[in-house]
């Protein structure tokens, strides 16, 4: 017989490849990859507006504050559905702008950037997940990927800015 | 190392899947099938009765690992076509217990008939696996496999 599977465990694995044949396929598909990054960021969108009704059902937690508040509630996020805790840093002077720092996630265990695509930006979905997200409880921001662990930085750091909130 | 994660990130990633690319959607979970079971089948035994014993897995842990149940049917004409009866089908039981959105159903099972495909594919089995919903959540998958034709 075979050994019993961990069921917890291979789901990460089904999720880092299933994102991994779905770049593999935009490659292929796309014209360049500045549109791959584009087409992700949309996908991440998508999922980010559908996302926050699930987040906010199962942690129940009431409206934001302010932008340190909101920040906490990504980390919490982040832990909630990929199971890492993402640091918060980089305050700007305004506070209005900070940076998320992923040491590690599951979607990179198995990946590896050839240097033909330096440009792509590979977690490109996961600042459309927030800026998802984040619009649906009316706060918009623009996120973007500052540096890349993939790309030989030492971290991937997200920034995430707060645009024109009254 | 990542631990585990939430099923619904795997669901929500599947929902903008089918969306954003229908026509890849076949394409990509075989992707993912011939890796994934890479992944899955590294501490097993060769299998000994090689067709039977693959099908039989698929139904097992493989489904199981993804869906956290077995499949509830696995019929065969002996003669390489096997039909894998699912009663409750994950990705179609929140849509409707009737006949609403049938019509919509089977873009959901592409992904899927892609990662069993792509699986057998790694075993060296060539296929063809088409999904049909019968009665909203149950479904069946076919495959029919190609004996004699290498892959």
């Amino acid at each position: 017989m075979p050994p019993p599977v961990d069921t917890k465990k291979v789901n990460t694995d089904l999720f880092a490849l299933t994102y991994g044949s779905i770049i593999s396929q935009l490659l292929i598909d796309c014209e360049n990859v500045d549109e791959v990054n584009k087409q992700l960021d949309r996908m991440g969108y998508n999922i980010g507006l559908r996302m926050i009704e699930d987040y906010l059902a199962k942690s129940s937690s009431p409206k934001c504050r302010d932008l340190k508040d909101v920040a906490e509630k990504i980390q919490h996020a982040f832990q909630m559905y990929l199971n890492v805790t993402p640091g918060v840093d980089h305050w700007s002077q305004a506070n209005d702008e900070f940076s998320l720092i992923l040491y590690s996630n599951p979607l990179t265990e198995f990946v590896e950037l050839p240097d033909s695509l330096q440009t792509m930006n590979y977690l490109n979905i996961l600042p459309g997940v927030i800026r998802g997200a984040l619009e649906m409880v009316s706060i918009p921001v623009r996120a973007w990927i500052k540096s890349d662990h993939l790309k030989g930085d030492h971290e991937t750091e997200i920034r995430i800015q707060s645009v024109n909130k009254k | 190392m990542a631990g585990m994660i939430d099923d619904s990130v795997n669901d929500f990633l599947h929902i903008e899947l089918v969306d954003a690319m229908p026509d890849k959607v076949e394409q990509i979970g075989y992707m993912t099938g011939y890796r994934y079971v890479e992944r899955l089948t590294v501490d097993m035994l060769r299998f000994q009765d090689e067709e039977l014993d693959v099908m039989k897995f698929i139904c097992r842990e493989f489904w199981s690992s993804i869906f956290h149940k077995q499949i509830d049917n696995l019929r065969t004409n002996r003669s390489g076509q096997y039909v894998l009866h699912e009663n409750r089908f994950r990705f179609i039981t929140r849509m409707s217990n009737g006949k609403q959105y049938l019509e919509l159903m089977p873009k959901y099972l592409a992904f899927t008939c892609g990662l069993i495909k792509g699986a057998l594919a790694d075993f060296g089995i060539n296929a063809t696996v088409s999904g049909d919903v019968t009665k909203p959540p149950a479904c069946i998958f076919n495959v029919q496999i190609h004996r004699g034709i290498n892959v």
